[in-house]
Order: structure tokens, then sequence, then C-alpha cells
């Protein structure tokens, strides 16, 4: 039956979709070397070129630098942060949520109250602002500060299913039976709580990628020069109204990654249900 | 014959999938006449729920309906939906298996009964409300008027029926459709409903139409029978005819496998309820201490902030020895099930003592469930919901195995599956597929093996078989006797249903409010009770055989 909910998962369009992620993917690992010039040099006499003029395929930027290269580069920079800060904040908050839902009482005021409703209590900036003082801007402080950022939504995702859950059948049966807490938990509950997760891992990847640019155009994130999709759609929204491409060849990138993800998510949900969830 | 109120001809429904229309009823033909009642009866899947529901039209989208369903002369496949609207309720009124999910909870039964009284009649607020309590005391709730401002979850399980049956006959109908509708109650409230279903129904001078799986239902209301199959109708026929003299081999069959109380020997083969000691154990010191014992047990539910806890069971005591199948039945709220839960670990007491195999195991739960590892196994009621969906069948029954630190791995793990898979007759190369992919029977097999797999003292089996169809249910039970016999097990068996019980159980203890009423040996309690609770019990358990019923009805309307 596994191949035929494969069969089902891959519609055209998302083989489509999941192609373009594996090219990012290419792109990331090998950018020196498909890379058509160096996204640092500059050519001011060059500058704003528009696309497909003088060997610049995306066009030039404000400095005269060559688009295309700086995305290559700069998708390495922006999807190690926003996966790396996805992931931690999804090992974290669903840590969080599992044992808040599983015990309830007071380890879930210690979690759900005391760390969750902390953490959303915090402007984003502020946080940011702490930690680059302190640890210094960074793609390793931006990791720390998302992946701690976004934890509450995954565990509050993973609460409310564990609860729901942890009253199933099931897992009285697999108590009756003589599983271990950590067992029961990890191996039973988990695994019957994770699809909405697996949803959410793809969308805060697209959340990640929106708040890194918003955080490098304050300075807090990606240094300049190192190229990232934020600060290329930052800097260029000061040229919109004269050449356009230079915010709309990042921007369009970064809504495609988005979208890619939110798809690739729904495809990975329907291949990991092992129910046939018909939708009609 | 007089012209039939309702006839239903050639009625074929197909649902839509992705490979295209999926029959589901093939050349359904049914007659109700006027005032009569006719039972629709077949297992799940059999169409007999479709063919009732295409009648009103409330089937699932894309369905499309075939033949003709015509009612006094108008073919409601062709009428507009404005006109099925008004005879939806008006003409042909419908009630559920379930009045929890059919009333509404968030308003009051009264409001609900004067919203449909006003939905088909012309008539003010004040003048519905007269109407509404009048037929709240024509279907006997005690206090009508304190009950009309209740909502639907303070009333019992048996006044929310009444209401939905008022709510039903509000327009006084002339056809009553009735799904199911004493499947979710205690037998004693069935009678009770039963009654009242057909004292409104002479009253009334409606059809009823009743879908039921229930053989002793049909046996007791029904005046023809409609036996369907896979989508098509097998046999049809007066009641007598149908029972006594059945012209088809599905009929028979499954007739057969209802359980009779009282005629306990022709169910399941004639296997006995088991004591199979054997003989390597007999010679055995521990062969005298009981397998369970409980003395003096309360359990209560713990309660939470600002909530009081709830005590389910006040002071019971039971033993089970060695090999014995134990009967632990009441109605529900009896406490019997809380007692399964309690004897597993999964509830702590509250008193009294438990001892499993003469280890005293009263306090702690988590730690000691875990101690019970090895000698106690439970199966659940409900196999669809025991079994994690995300696990396939042969890692579902060796996961208790791996728990209990059982060091198997790799091949002598799937060995142990496929082994085991085996005693339950489930086919090795089903191994790998899920517990949706398989059917109720088979899903409850695994149950059962995952429950041998530890190789259990003592056994804990709530409700086995109460989601099963009866057919599968014979041979589900047949196959835990077996079992029983060759493992030797000792059982727990909690049931709501005395002639499942008679044909397994030893010895039976009938439980009332957590307290028992009666116990002793099988034969005693069935055929012998002394207790009042256990004799009403008795006469309210269905038994398929019209004539029966037909006594019984008279027994209680006479005296």
């Amino acid at each position: 039956m596994s191949s035929s909910r494969w069969a089902r998962a891959l519609t055209p369009f998302r083989i489509v979709v999941i192609g373009y992620v594996l090219i990012l993917v290419a792109v990331m690992i090998l950018a020196p070397v498909l890379a058509p010039a160096d996204p640092l040099a500059q050519n001011v006499t060059k500058r704003l070129t528009v696309p497909l003029t003088d060997g610049y395929i995306l066009g030039a930027d404000e400095l005269g630098r060559d688009i295309l290269s700086r995305l290559m580069y700069g998708a390495r920079v922006e999807l190690f942060i926003a996966l790396g800060a996805t992931l931690a904040s999804m090992v974290l908050g669903t840590i969080i949520g599992l044992l808040g839902g599983y015990f309830g009482g007071l380890v879930e005021t210690l979690t759900m109250r005391v760390i969750v409703d902390v953490i959303l209590a915090f402007p984003p900036i502020i946080l940011a602002l702490l930690a680059v003082t302190l640890y210094g801007p960074g793609p390793g402080t931006l990791i720390v500060v998302m992946g701690v950022l976004f934890a509450p939504t995954f565990a509050r995702i993973t609460y409310g299913q564990t609860l729901s859950v942890k009253r199933e059948e099931y897992v009285e049966a697999a108590i009756a039976f003589g599983a271990k807490t950590v067992t029961t938990m990890f191996r039973v509950v988990l695994p019957n709580a994770s699809a909405p997760t697996i949803v959410r891992f793809s969308l805060t990847v697209a959340a990640a990628i929106l708040l890194e640019s918003g955080l490098s155009y304050l300075g807090l994130g990606v240094v300049p020069p190192t190229p990232s999709w934020g600060s290329m759609v930052a800097q260029g929204s000061r040229y919109l109204s004269s050449s356009p491409h230079v915010l709309l060849v990042p921007g369009g990138v970064v809504v495609l990654t988005i979208l890619a993800f939110g798809v690739l998510g729904d495809a990975l949900r329907d291949v990991l249900d092992p129910k046939e969830k018909r939708r009609s | 014959m007089s012209h039939p109120l309702l006839s239903i001809r050639e009625l074929s429904v197909d649902f839509e999938t992705a490979e295209g229309w999926k029959p589901v009823t093939h050349g359904v033909s049914l007659d109700i006449v006027a005032g009569q009642t006719l039972a629709l009866v077949g297992e799940s899947g059999s169409g007999k729920s479709v063919t009732a529901m295409s009648v009103l039209a409330l089937l699932p989208l894309h369905t499309r309906r075939r033949g003709s369903i015509l009612f006094t002369g108008e073919d409601l496949l062709c009428v507009p939906d404005k006109r099925l609207q008004q005879i939806r309720g008006r003409d042909i009124a419908m009630i559920f298996q379930e009045p929890m999910t059919a009333l509404n909870p968030v308003y009051t039964i009264g409001r609900q009964l004067i919203e449909v009284i006003q939905s088909h009649r012309q008539l003010s607020t004040a003048a519905a409300k007269e109407r509404a309590l009048e037929l709240l005391r024509s279907v006997n709730i005690p206090e009508p008027e304190k009950k009309f401002d209740h909502y639907p979850h303070q009333l019992s399980g048996g006044q929310r029926q009444r209401a939905m049956i008022a709510m039903a006959v509000s327009s006084e109908p002339k056809l009553l459709i009735a799904d199911e509708p004493t499947t979710a109650i205690d037998v004693t409230v069935q009678v009770e409903i039963l009654d009242l279903i057909l004292e409104l129904q002479s009253r009334l001078g409606m059809a009823v139409l009743i879908i039921t799986h229930n053989m002793g239902v049909v046996a007791d209301i029904a005046d023809r029978v409609v036996v369907m199959r896979n989508g098509r109708v097998v046999e049809e026929g007066g009641v007598e005819d149908v029972f006594v003299r059945p012209r088809e081999a599905y009929t028979r069959e499954l007739l057969a496998a209802v359980p009779y109380l009282g005629r306990a020997e022709k169910f399941l083969g004639g296997l006995e309820p088991g004591l199979a000691v054997t003989e390597s154990t007999t010679g055995d010191m521990t062969t005298t201490v009981p397998v369970l014992e409980l003395t003096g047990a309360r359990i209560s539910y713990p309660g939470s902030w600002r909530k009081a806890g709830f005590q389910a069971v006040h002071g019971v005591d039971l033993t089970i020895e060695r090999g014995e199948i134990v009967g632990l039945v009441g109605e529900s709220g009896s406490g019997k099930s809380t007692i399964g839960r309690a004897v597993l670990g999964l509830l702590p007491l509250a008193g009294g003592t438990l001892k499993v195999h003469g280890t005293d195991v009263s306090h702690g739960t988590r730690a000691l469930a875990r101690q019970r590892r090895g000698t106690v196994s439970m199966v659940f009621q409900d196999p669809a919901s025991s079994l994690n969906p995300r696990r396939t069948i042969a890692q579902a029954i060796t996961d208790p195995l791996r728990w209990q630190g059982i060091q198997l791995r790799g091949m002598a793990l799937r060995e142990r599956a496929m082994e085991l898979l085996e005693q339950v007759r489930i086919s090795g190369s089903w191994a790998d597929r899920y517990p949706h992919e398989l059917s109720g029977g088979q899903r409850q097999r695994v149950g059962i093996a995952r429950a041998i797999a530890i190789e259990p003292m003592l056994m804990v089996a709530d409700e086995p078989t109460s989601a099963l169809d009866v057919s599968v249910q014979a041979s589900v039970l047949e196959l835990f006797l077996e079992l029983q016999r060759s493992y030797g097990f000792s059982c727990l068996f909690i049931s709501h249903d005395l002639s499942v019980v008679e044909a397994l159980a030893n010895r039976v203890i009938v439980l009332q409010k957590g307290v028992v009423i009666e116990q002793g040996s099988t034969r005693d309690v069935l055929q012998r009770p002394q207790a009042e609770y256990t004799r009403q019990l008795i006469a309210a358990a269905p038994v398929p055989d019209p004539t029966v019923q037909q006594q019984r009805r008279q027994a209680r309307t006479t005296g």
C-alpha cells in the first residue's frame, strides 16, 4: 500500500516543487563552482544593470555585484540559518510540549506557562538585540535566537496533540503492557502527535527566512558584505522605483522558496501518515 | 396485502471513488405497510443503513441513487429538495443511534423540541411549549417540566433517546426510521425504549423501519424482516418465518451465530468454558495461590483542583483461580471496566488489597504496572483504537515483548510475530500491514495475539467482542477459548452481554453501581438468580426468538 501512498502524495506539481528544493540544495553545496562571478566583486560602472545584459544574467545590484552569484552564495547562508533555526526550535519545542502535555500538572505549568508564555511575551527584536549584544552578530547567534523564538509554536502544537493522543486506548495499552514512561512518550505518543509538527516545520522554515531578512535589515543578522537573501531584499527596496529588479529578483526567490517548503510539508505529511486521508 | 406506504424498488446506491462509481447496494426492493414494523438486518457493510438513509436523501456527497423510492405514491428520487424538506421530519422522521451526538449540546431539550414543532406547524411559542411538554410526557420522561430546561448532557442515555423520539414523533409522522436506536443503551433501558416505540406506533398508527444488527431486538418488535448482505436483499419474510424457518443458508448462519442466553451449549461449536490446568503445573506449589485476589477493593477516579474525585467501586471482593474464566457483568456505570483497569495497574486502589498471584500490588500504579509484566495482559474493547495506527501488526504484537525487556531481536522477533499471527489465524503475509487495512475481526485477532505474546497468567478482556458483528464475534470468541485452553491463562471477562458470558465463563459476578450484587457459578447465577437485579438483567437480555419475546412482552404489559 505504501507505493500507492507515494503515488498519491507525489502530484506533478509537487514533483516540480521537490525538484526546485533539490536544485536549491545543489546550489547551496556547489555555489563556488556554479556562480558566474565573485559575489563580493564590485563594479560601480555596471551598477543597477538590468537582467540579461553585459553577462549579468539576473542583473547587478547598486554596487555592481552580480545578483545571480549573490543569490547562490546567499542560499548557503539563508538555508543554513533557516533550517538550523527551525530544526533547533522543533527539537526544543517538541520536547517542551511533549513533557507538558504528557505529565500535566506542575510540569505543564513549568513548560507551557513559565517557558513558552514568557518567550512569547518577549518582543522578538528585543531578544535578538540582547543576544547580539552578548554574542555579536552572525549566523550562530541568529540560529539560537530564532530557535528560541520559534520553539513556542512547536511546543503548543505538540502539547495539544499530546493531550488528545495520550487519551487514546493504544497509549493505555502500552502502559498496561509495561512500557516505560520514556518509551510511551517518545515511541508511542510522539509518532502519533507529530504530523502537524512536520507541516509546521516547512512553514517555520519560511518564517525563518522572513525573520532573517528583517533582522539582517536592522544589522542584527548576517553582517555585510556577506550576501543573504534578506539583506538583498532590504537593500533592493531603496531602488524599487528606478531599478525594480534589484528587489524583485531576490524577493521572488524568497517567495518561491517559502512556497516550496510549504508544499513540501504537505507532501511529507501525506507520505508519513499511514492513514489514507481522503480529501474530496 | 394493503397498499404499501413506502415502496423501494430496485434501489442501487453508488459511491464515487477515484476509480469511478463503486456500487454499495444492488437493486434493493422492499415494502412497508402503514402501521407495520419492518426490521432491516445485516452485518456492517451490508448496506442496511445506506438503504434507509437514501429514503430521506441523507447520504454523503458524491453518491448516486438509481431505482425508485415511492412514498405514498410520490417518487422521492424525483421530488425537488424543497418538497423533500417538507417530507423530512413531518411525514418521515428519524431517530439515531447516539442521541448525545444527534442532539445539539448547546441548546436545551425544550428549545430543540419547540424548534422542531414550529418548523412543521404554525404555532405560537407558548402553544409550541405546551405541545413540547405534552410530547415529553408521552415519552415518559420523568419530571418533564424540569427536563424541558435541561441540556442533553444532563440527561441519562435513555432519557436522551426518549427526547430524541419525542422530537421525531412531534409531527405524528407516517413513517419512523430508527437507525440502531438502542445500540448505545443498556439492556434494561433498551427494553423500555423498544416498548415506547411500539406504544407510540400503535397510538399514532405509524410504520417503523428499524435498522439493527441485534437479532434479539428484531425478534422482539418486528412484523417483517429483511436480511441484507453485501448490498443485496438475501431474505424477506414475516418475523416468525425468518426466525423459525429461514430459507437462506446465510440467514441460518447469522441466526446460529447469535448467542442465546440459556442455550450456551449450542454456541461456539460446543467448546466448554476453559478449565485447562495442564498436567505439568498441577504438581506445582503455585497452583493453590489464586491468580487474582481483590479484597474490599475501593477504586476512585482522582479528582482535580476544585473538583472532587469520584468513587466508582465500593468494596469489591473477587478471586480468580488458575485457569478460570470469571465473567464480570453489569450495566454502564457499574464499575466493571474500572475494576479491569485497576487490575492492570492503570488506576490506583483507594482502599483494600489487590494481589496478583500472591504478590500484593495494591499501592502505586505505574511502577507496579510494570511489576506485573509477564503476568497480566489485556484485550481491549475497540481494536480500532487500542492498536497504534503507526505500527504494523507484526510490530504491534511484539511491542509488549520489547517493553517487558524480553531479549528477542531481528529474525527471532519476526518469527515470534509470525507464530502468534498463525495462532490467531492471520496470514503471515499480512504482517506488515497497518491496523486500518484490516477488518474489525482481524484487528481484534491482532489484539488477542498481542495479549498472548507475553504468555500471561491473567488476561483482562474488556468487552472484547462488543464492537464486532455477530458472526465475527462467534469466531473470535471461539479462538479466544481455544487459546485460553492451550495457554491456560486465567481470565477476567468483562461484558454486558449475559449470553456471551454464559458461553465463556466458569463463574459470574454481577456488579451494580460499584457493588457486587451476586456471584457464583455461571449456571447458578444465570439459571437460578437470587438477586432481583440479576433477574431484571436476565429478563431484559434480548433473545433471538419471536415467541419468547412476545410472551415476555405480554408478561410485562399485564404484570
